[in-house]
């Protein structure tokens, strides 16, 4: 069904498609860089609103995916092996069993102490990290060549990368439409709302909770995977509990269980940290100080945006 | 590994574990009766801190700086629930994730402002410095031993209001059951905004207490802030005993694994295997040890009844 | 129907922004642009905050006329985080089309950022991070550093511990890159014989119970790294501990001019090694110091302040040398690699892998002029004479 607010995704979709070439007309190659991470980002968070919006699971540790997906890319590259499609399959592949794991035992908590526990298993991962010295602990690891896809494309470009982030970043928004209004995602959802309920009509929440979580944290892996490419390099602060929080924000700034949602919370985080810290119409105390606004901005947009920035959309989501 | 150590351990960490409690109780206090996630718990030991070194500087005298800090933090804290807290408990944890955060984001700015972001000169007064002589071999720092039994006493008047006051009684109910405590015509506001002041000299105690012998710097609630919350978890949300044992068992455990993990492993594994991965499984040790728990008891060890 | 409109509207934005840019004029003087990238915010913030008051100060020393051009500078926040950092350093060299790059205090950011500023052909001067990697085989002509090599400082340490003869030393660090570095660099002059090696938790606060495990094995020596708050409360627990008396301490940034207001006395009597020290009397220094003092409400600068006072210094001699024409890169090179400005540090050369090579000094804490201020980190005796880095003969550069 289209609404008023599939145009208004269509448009931010399409205003996105048309940076490269703005930015080549206006000279401003950086533009494509930050745009870039937005959408990565953006990735990052389209995987957080999957359990967390739609299937109400409060995850604490989804940062873990985006290192294990970079630190994928980077061990294989540590040990010689370029080619993009391993690299990548592993980043997938790894956060997919990672995630099994994790979830086998957190999914059978809920509220809380499934927040402290996805916490928990993100922080051990951390430490893991940090102290593995052959892939550099805390300093991390330079990727000193992107991955390669045989000619296929070369991410070198910044204008291919960015074209294939794009493409990444509509696949994941169409798979997540179609998954959250699939019977899958009805029952999904159900169980986000009355557990007891779906119970009775006969449902178990936890195959379907644990599957969601797999594939949740499968392409958080391919955000981490696009990430280390993006900045040509890894460090274990990928898998901090703090970059965890951030995820969060995007997902909840922008409205949880919307599509458009975790794209317009990664694109006003990300860029408002930019603006607050860079914009030359803003004062230097603002500049200096940015920690401060950003608080205030956050608190203001709980306050009043009940429904994130999603909610400001005119329009009413299907599955609201 | 002689004895003296151990026990000397031990006591640190029956200190860390009080530091922890003092900590916990509030923020589960609040978890468990008003159902509201408050990151900003953190933002609220800092300014105990900060208050109490400040005021102990421009006074001179410890007592003083303990008796301002202690009320600054409290009139800070009401003034937070006044103005910021009271829509977000009809808000779900997600917001109040959100809007908390932005509150510590805020609160470190603020400070960073009004004293700079360089750490803050804190000492302990020369009263309370120095060792007791505990046993032959065993001195222990006099400090330490206040906090210690600072810790304690604010157990056993926490364990008095909550078992034995009316308040204590709305306390319980609360936890157990909010709507029915407030068809019974008690004025839920007032003792939501009470229970906070609580939660939040408890924090500012804790601070103040922490500042002569920590940092005292923009942050410094967030390094802590994670400890708490393992803290509230393993010991069952909404309940004070759950946050005493709770902190009992996450302070000896880092401590006693940050001591004792490397040496035992060397010995019984072996040297290289110690030097490798003891310090490493000694940070991990915490969250280990809450996984355990969730996995055998997701109520943690003494849930407040009725939640 | 939407769409189209939507379309049209930001095509009408497109033109009108391009025409806006098409129509400002080229600038006629050459304008030097600096981009300066550190830690403005969160714990760092307060190195940062001293780095940004010694780049002012350099730039108020040079009429704001660096090399003699009109010089603008952008500082940049890397909240300690290399991913971050690197976005920084990108916006710099591709949004900003600065000419030089530089600050950096952690190594990990600086191992994200200096390659890919080296690679855009910008120039990249360091002035704290010096990671072994950029010492050694990533080297590169685009690189300076006005800091060290990380490992320099402890092996300073090493080398003063080794020649005064002690033995049974128990060495302490947080377990993370820079702590196991730094105590690798110790070990590399110090051949004495270590008691204990102990790695603690990054941030951890209390350190009791390693202090507990140090009385038991009773050294004759401590040596610790613990960098910004965790020094901070480490010496405090060690002074109240009453180790002071019983064991001397010895460290590598761990005491400086940042963290002594926050533990005073506390750290009367601590030994550190480094290759500045507020009270050395060469004139770049002396005016350094003082003019800082002057400026800064009396505040006395750090080594963090002195290399990137230095780093602005370098610049400076850069443009110069080759009279304002900042295509003229490899004349910038020549110029730079001769370190021909007053440094406050004094003289030093650059080594093959254009890091410096300088003195190493002991400094210690002592009492300060007026029985209220806080204690001065004041030069003892030199360690090491010219001395260079255990890496240069990785690096492939040849000049």
């Amino acid at each position: 069904m289209i609404t008023s607010r599939t145009w208004i995704l269509a448009a931010i979709l399409l205003l996105l498609a048309a940076v490269p070439p703005v930015a080549a007309l206006l000279q401003q190659p950086f533009y494509l860089d930050l745009l870039r991470r937005v959408m990565i980002f953006a990735i990052a968070a389209i995987s957080l609103n999957l359990i967390l919006g739609y299937g109400g699971m409060v995850s604490f540790g989804h940062a873990a995916y985006l290192g294990i997906g970079a630190y994928a890319v980077g061990v294989l590259a540590h040990h010689g092996i370029d080619n993009g499609w391993l690299q990548w399959g592993l980043a997938i592949g790894a956060s997919a069993v990672v995630a099994a794991a994790i979830g086998s035992i957190s999914v059978r908590t809920s509220g809380i102490y499934f927040i402290m526990i996805t916490l928990a298993f993100t922080q051990m991962l951390y430490y893991l990290g940090v102290s593995i010295e052959e892939y550099g602990g805390d300093d991390g690891m330079r990727l000193k060549i992107r991955s390669q896809f045989s000619g296929l494309i070369d991410l070198n470009d910044p204008t291919a990368f960015y074209y294939l982030v794009f493409g990444i970043l509509v696949l994941f928004l169409y798979l997540t439409h179609r998954l959250v209004n699939s019977r899958f995602g009805m029952v999904l959802q159900a169980v986000r709302s009355n557990e007891a309920r779906t119970r009775a009509i006969g449902f178990s929440p936890y195959p379907y909770r644990l599957a969601t979580f797999i594939i949740s944290g499968a392409m958080c892996g391919l955000a981490g995977a696009l990430l280390a490419n993006q900045t040509a390099f890894l460090t274990p602060e990928f898998m901090n509990w703090t970059r965890s929080g951030e995820l969060m924000f995007m997902v909840i700034l922008g409205g949880i269980a919307s599509t458009a949602g975790p794209l317009l919370g990664a694109a006003a985080l990300l860029l408002l940290e930019d603006a607050l810290q860079g914009w030359s119409v803003l004062p230097k105390w603002v500049h200096e100080h940015w920690q401060l606004y950003l608080g205030v901005i956050l608190v203001l947009v709980v306050l009043f945006a009940r429904r994130g920035l999603a909610g400001l959309l005119p329009g009413r989501e299907r599955n609201d | 590994m002689n004895l003296v150590l151990v026990a000397e351990q031990t006591l640190n960490g029956l200190q860390l574990g009080v530091m922890l409690f003092l900590l916990a109780a509030g923020l589960t206090l609040v978890f468990g009766i008003m159902n509201l996630v408050n990151l900003a718990h953190g933002a609220l030991y800092m300014v105990g801190a900060y208050l109490a070194a400040y005021f102990y500087e421009a006074t001179g005298s410890f007592a003083l700086g303990v008796v301002l800090g202690l009320a600054g933090t409290l009139v800070v804290g009401i003034a937070v629930e006044l103005v910021a807290l009271r829509t977000l408990y009809e808000r779900d944890h997600l917001d109040q994730v959100l809007a908390t955060f932005g509150l510590i984001l805020f609160f470190n700015e603020l400070i960073a402002i009004l004293w700079g972001r360089a750490a803050i000169y804190s000492t302990i007064p020369a009263y309370l410095s120095g060792h007791v002589q505990i046993t032959d071999n065993l001195r222990y720092p006099l400090y330490r031993l206040v906090i210690i039994g600072v810790g304690l006493a604010v157990a056993v008047l926490l364990w008095f209001v909550v078992s034995r006051t009316r308040l204590g009684m709305l306390i319980r109910a609360g936890a157990s059951n909010r709507a029915m405590v407030a068809a019974l015509g008690v004025d839920i506001r007032l003792l939501y905004t009470i229970v906070f002041g609580f939660g939040a000299a408890l924090a500012g105690l804790a601070g103040l207490l922490a500042g002569p012998i920590f940092s005292v710097q923009p942050g410094m609630g967030e390094l802590i802030l994670i400890q708490v919350f393992v803290v509230i978890v393993i010991g069952g949300i909404g309940s004070i005993r759950g946050a005493f044992a709770g902190a009992l068992i996450v302070g000896m455990v880092d401590t006693l694994g940050r001591a004792f993990l490397k040496p035992v492993l060397s010995a019984v594994i072996s040297p290289t295997a110690g030097d490798a991965a003891g310090p490493a499984l000694a940070s991990m040790l915490i969250y280990l040890l809450m996984a355990v728990v969730l996995a055998f008891r997701p109520e943690g060890l003494f849930p407040s009844r009725g939640s | 129907m939407r769409k189209s409109t939507v379309s049209l509207r930001a095509g009408l934005v497109a033109a009108a922004a391009f025409s806006l840019f098409a129509a400002a004029p080229a600038s006629a003087q050459q304008k030097l642009k600096i981009g300066f990238i550190s830690t403005f915010s969160g714990p760092g913030g307060v190195i940062g905050a001293d780095m940004r008051n010694s780049v002012e100060l350099a730039l108020d020393h040079l009429g704001r006329k660096v090399g003699g051009l009109e010089t603008e500078i952008i500082y940049g926040d890397d909240q300690q985080k290399p991913d971050v950092g690197k976005q920084v350093s990108d916006e710099m060299v591709k949004k900003h089309q600065v000419n030089f790059v530089s600050g950096v205090i952690w190594s990990n950011v600086m191992l994200a950022v200096a390659p890919s500023v080296t690679q855009a052909g910008t120039f990249m001067i360091g002035t704290n991070a010096g990671p072994h990697q950029l010492a050694g085989e990533l080297c590169n002509e685009m690189f300076f550093t006005t800091s060290w090599q990380n490992d320099q400082t402890p092996e300073a340490m090493g080398k003063h511990m080794q020649d005064a003869g002690l033995n049974d030393v128990y060495i302490m660090a947080p377990n993370y890159a820079a702590g196991k570095d730094m105590l690798t660099g110790f070990k590399r002059t110090f051949k004495g014989r270590i008691v204990g090696e102990v790695y603690t938790t990054v941030n951890q606060p209390d350190y009791q119970a390693e202090l507990a495990q140090l009385r038991a094995k009773n050294p004759k020596a401590v040596m610790v790294f613990y960098p910004g708050g965790m020094g901070i409360n480490f010496l405090k627990q060690y002074s109240e501990a009453g180790l002071r008396g019983q064991y001397p301490l010895y460290s590598v940034y761990t005491v400086d001019e940042l963290t002594i207001p926050a533990v005073k006395h506390a750290a009367l009597g601590q030994l550190e090694t480094r290759y500045w020290s507020q009270d050395l009397k060469n004139e770049a220094n002396v005016k350094f110091v003082g003019d800082y003092r002057k400026k800064y409400n009396g505040k006395t600068p750090s080594f963090y302040g002195a290399e990137s006072y230095d780093g602005i210094m370098l610049i400076d001699s850069a443009v110069r040398g080759v009279k304002g024409n900042l295509a003229d890169k490899k004349g910038m090179i020549a110029t730079m690699r001769k370190a021909d400005f007053k440094s406050t540090r004094g003289k030093f050369t650059y080594n093959q892998n254009h890091f410096p090579i300088q003195n190493y000094y002991l400094l210690k804490a002592v009492a300060g002029p007026t029985p209220t201020s806080d204690p001065v980190m004041e030069i003892q005796k030199t360690v090491f004479t010219n001395y260079k880095d255990s890496y240069g003969k990785d690096c492939k550069m040849k000049w």
